[in-house]
């Protein structure tokens, strides 16, 4: 008989209740109440943390998780595998749904937008692949829910069928498109030329695989499609155009999932497939290394000169994943975990300052910092909490940034390149420098803005889970292990990939 | 019966065809129906066939028992027992579909319709099936024939396009002609599998090689390869609505499995010039695929837009017999079914618009997905699919072709498949703007809408070819070991 409660066929429930969830809101979205149909989104946002967690356990006493549900080309299986990097983006992915969820009906509905079946439809599907890519054992599984993710975020962006909407659209196909397709092509020389898909912590390429400088041009292939969606300089520049699509998109899909999953694309070829040994020797991963220091810079640079908040949100999001992708191409443990705490802490953390820009958007009907001035007589619960997410992108103690950066910099310095952790420094200052004014202007007391006197949050929808993100990751930084051993999970990723590696 | 399997898919549609103009006389429905039942009869023999086929080995069927170089054959493998299918399910949706169309004009028009929709399919159901050389050309003949008919009925232009097309389709089947005449003049015999073995016995190199030219030539018009598109666009433009899908679904196909058969079967690739043929073949494909989709992008006509991609993805197919290893082989024909239901679907779905707007033009459908949601869900499926995005069966097939590329350390072939998916890209992304974002044109409809989109007859199609686009995705593997049971042992290694 079957199970249906055996452990290894979670990830695929985990994907199955999105891809559900996605084709009932799309088919009885307009014929059902609007409360059923956010029901739905909520019913599989539920379950589907519910069963990310239950694996959890596993994952800790290091218990493989393996299912191969069919052959999907010859020779290859579409195969899940859950393992420590992964149950680490979909821990994030999966909780912030639920939160994601209530904070976008209160958006949407706050906002009368239209076409919401669609809207709700899309994320989920959205959220099918991001689950997908976070279980996929194989390059090519990995590949098919990339490719579902990049198609399933485009109604999303165009979510407001106008012109700026249109060319955001084609630009943000443009990137991912090709860059995808350029990603395909490089999965076909390696599967050629090594025989194999699966991802190994380690890597499965070995130095003399490939010769020379084919050997930087195929990682460079297949590291693109991730650097682009991640917004490594210089392909960053659709991420920022995407900020036209409605708030809480910006906020799960452009600080979390959709970007999150090009930092996590990085770090399965960097690490899984490459390896650190042929990802050092070939140069790719020194060039990569650069490429973020450079773009950590110019991204903060730019955020400070942007006075719409949410594209200097948008610039420190591209600067802030350029962390990781920098934390990867360190090549050491220590660096590693940073790195990939580093997508829990920025999540939170970034996703709070999204649903902030978005409550006072919806409230206030304000996108510029400049006329946010006195904003925190208004909303002060709202603006607490931007505060607290700031000093925490910032990197203070007692925050969650603090916990990853602390180990991307001593993986920095272990591994003699002072400049990068030099860069980590500036970025941490420069980071005060874009989100501190915000936080000045807000809380003005010399002007009093007849327009923010009153006291007035937004819809408890909305202000609920900023509130609950915020304190989070507090939690996070204070106490990186609590509950999930969020930490834990980090490190053993970092050991699995470097164990053979450096003891 | 299952010994006489073969004839039976072939001989009923064609009994059907004559049956239908007669019985048409009596009640328009008639006939109609005479040709659906005659055509579902053979898609299930030919599933029978397929799977005793794969079962057993090769089927042969000897016309009134002569045996082979005397009689004429008829021999199914495993490619060409799939290939029936794909004909007879493509043939029996375009019936349904029809169904809804021309529901006024007088008797003899519908039952000619009907007459020459199962005609085409007997020719192409011939086509495939034929070991004979010349009973190929019978077929091939009847094919064209019908299909002139068929985009002739599609009104004026129609008529110019179908004269056109017969201009050089006839020269095509002339040049067939003549290539034959070359095989037929120093081999003696019209068999397949006969000749095939006479040829590599003796010193022919030089009567083959006249004679593959001429049948590349040939079945390059008659699959619309580059150089020798130039009739497809106009053709498949104008072609009458409810025959539409057909046309552009199988009957650019089964030419180039024609042109597979010779190439890697009667020939083979002890072939003296095979290698060349597959450069060219390769050339050629390469250009279709980036001429076809760049020609694309510039139209603004739905049928016309949809009909340079045509142009483009028999590119594909060829590419994978220009690559020529078993794995491009079996990429090329899952490409063959799967851009069959892509494309017929796409066409389906024009169908349906034209059916309740009567509008072709990309302007003019904006936002029209609120109309015709479900229409409009298979219109994405098809173009994501013809992009290559998974699980859709289009990136299937071209994984095993930039597969079997790169073993072959085909470069180019491999960045031309990403150009060409990326060009695609390009203009079905704006057709599904079109669809879903651009303003609203507050079309007024031809047809009223019942509880459902367009009618049942319509849909049933639509539903049909979205299903197994993403069917023949996931289930790829086997429809490709099924493929290299025959294709394993043709090709290069």
């Amino acid at each position: 008989m079957l199970d249906f409660l055996a452990m290894n066929l979670r990830p695929l429930y985990a994907v199955a209740l999105a891809l559900t969830a996605s084709a009932l809101i799309y088919i009885l979205g307009e014929h059902v109440h609007r409360n059923v149909r956010e029901a739905i989104t909520f019913a599989a946002a539920v379950l589907m943390a519910a069963d990310v967690y239950s694996m959890i356990p596993s994952v800790l006493a290091g218990e493989e998780i393996k299912l191969e549900v069919f052959r999907i080309v010859k020779g290859i299986s579409f195969t899940f595998n859950v393992d420590p990097a992964g149950m680490i983006f979909a821990f994030v992915a999966s909780t912030l749904w639920i939160l994601t969820s209530l904070y976008s009906v209160g958006y949407m509905r706050g906002h009368d937008e239209k076409n919401q079946t669609g809207y709700y439809a899309a994320f989920a599907m959205c959220l099918c692949a991001t689950m997908g890519l976070c279980f996929a054992a194989n390059l090519l599984t990995f590949f098919i829910f990339f490719e579902i993710l990049t198609v399933a975020t485009y109604p999303l962006v165009v979510h407001y069928r106008d012109e700026k909407g249109k060319k955001s659209g084609h630009k943000y196909l443009a990137y991912t498109l090709i860059s995808g397709q350029i990603f395909f092509a490089a999965i076909v020389i390696i599967y050629v030329f090594t025989g194999t898909m699966d991802f190994v912590p380690g890597g499965f390429v070995a130095t003399d695989t490939l010769p020379m400088p084919w050997a930087c041009i195929v990682f460079f292939m297949m590291v693109g499609a991730g650097i682009v969606k991640a917004g490594v300089m210089p392909l960053h520049s659709w991420l920022p155009a995407a900020m036209v699509a409605p708030t809480p998109v910006s906020a799960l899909l452009h600080a979390v999932a959709v970007v999150k999953a090009g930092a996590f694309c990085t770090l399965r070829v960097v690490l899984y497939v490459f390896g650190p040994e042929a990802a050092k020797a070939c140069h790719g991963a020194e060039i990569l290394a650069w490429m973020a220091v450079a773009t950590i810079i110019v991204s903060s640079m730019i955020a400070i000169r942007k006075n719409n908040l949410k594209a200097r949100l948008a610039y420190s999001t591209v600067g802030q994943l350029s962390y990781i992708v920098l934390g990867i191409c360190i090549l050491n443990p220590f660096a590693a975990t940073g790195a990939m705490y580093h997508i829990i802490a920025h999540a939170f953390l970034k996703i709070t300052l999204f649903m902030c820009a978005g409550a006072i958007f919806v409230t206030t009907h304000k996108t510029d910092i400049t006329e946010m001035v006195g904003i925190g007589r208004r909303m002060p619960l709202t603006m607490t909490a931007f505060t607290l997410a700031s000093v925490g992108i910032a990197g203070f103690p007692f925050f969650a940034g603090f916990v990853s950066k602390a180990n991307i910099i001593m993986g920095a310095v272990e591994a003699g390149k002072p400049i990068y952790a030099a860069t980590f420094v500036v970025s941490a200052l420069l980071a005060l420098v874009y989100l501190l004014p915000v936080i000045f202007i807000a809380f003005r007391k010399d002007v009093v803005n007849p327009e923010f006197a009153e006291r007035g949050e937004a819809n408890w929808r909305m202000l609920v889970p900023l509130l609950i993100t915020a304190v989070v990751s507090i939690v996070l930084g204070c106490a990186p292990n609590l509950g999930f051993h969020l930490y834990d999970i980090a490190t053993m990723a970092g050991n699995s990939i470097f164990g053979a590696f450096t003891l | 019966m299952t010994k006489n399997l073969p004839i039976l898919i072939v001989l009923l549609p064609l009994i059907a065809a004559q049956l239908c103009l007669l019985l048409s006389k009596i009640h328009r429905h008639v006939g109609r129906w005479i040709v659906i039942t005659a055509v579902s009869a053979s898609l299930v023999m030919s599933v029978i066939q397929l799977l005793e086929v794969i079962d057993k080995g090769p089927v042969h069927y000897y016309f009134g028992n002569y045996k082979a170089p005397i009689g004429i054959e008829f021999s199914i493998d495993t490619v060409n027992a799939m290939i029936l299918i794909l004909i007879c399910i493509l043939g029996l949706l375009t019936c349904l579909f029809s169904n809804e169309f021309n529901q006024v004009s007088d008797e003899t028009i519908i039952g000619g319709m009907n007459t020459v929709m199962c005609l085409l399919i007997t020719g192409l159901l011939g086509m495939t099936s034929t070991g004979d050389v010349f009973n190929l050309y019978v077929f091939l003949e009847i094919t064209s024939l019908s299909a002139y008919c068929l985009i002739a009925m599609g009104g004026n232009k129609g008529v110019v396009a179908a004269y056109r097309y017969m201009l050089v389709g006839t020269i095509a089947a002339t040049l067939y002609l003549l290539g034959v005449a070359v095989l037929y003049a120093n081999t003696g015999t019209l068999n397949m599998a006969d000749m095939s073995e006479i040829l590599n016995d003796g010193e022919y190199d030089d009567a083959m090689l006249l004679a593959m030219v001429l049948f590349v030539a040939s079945f390059g018009i008659k699959m619309a390869l580059f150089p020798f598109h130039g009739w497809q666009p106009a053709a498949y433009t104008h072609a009458d609505t409810s025959a539409r899908p057909l046309i552009a679904g199988a009957m650019g196909k089964i030419p180039a499995y024609a042109m597979f058969r010779y190439l890697f079967c009667v020939y083979g690739t002890d072939f003296k010039y095979f290698d060349y043929f597959l450069k060219v073949l390769g050339v050629l494909s390469v250009c279709a695929m980036l001429y076809g989709s760049i020609r694309a992008i510039g139209q603004k006509d739905m049928r016309k837009l949809l009909a340079y991609s045509s142009v483009a993805q028999i590119g594909y197919i060829s590419l994978g017999f220009a690559i020529g290893t078993p794995v491009a082989l079996a990429g090329a024909f899952l490409h063959m079914f799967g851009h069959a239901f892509m494309k017929a679907g796409l066409f389906f779905c024009v169908g349906a618009i034209v059916y309740r707007y009567g509008k072709f033009s990309l302007d003019d459908v904006g936002r029209i997905y609120k109309k015709m949601p479900l229409t409009c869900g298979l219109l994405v499926i098809a173009a994501l699919s013809m992009v290559g995005i998974p699980p859709a069966v289009g990136f299937f097939s071209k994984w095993y072709l930039g597969l079997a590329a790169a073993k072959q350390a085909d470069w180019i072939y491999l960045a031309v498949l990403v150009v060409s998916s990326l060009l695609n890209a390009v203009y079905f992304f704006r057709l599904i703007e079109q669809f879903f974002i651009n303003e609203d044109r507050n079309l007024s409809q031809i047809k009223e809408r019942g509880r459902i989109e367009a009618s049942a007859w319509i849909l049933i199609p639509v539903v049909v070819c979205f299903v197994a686009i993403l069917a023949l995705g996931l289930c790829n593997v086997k429809i490709v070991n099924i493929l290299l049971m025959t294709l394993g042992e043709v090709g290069l290694c």
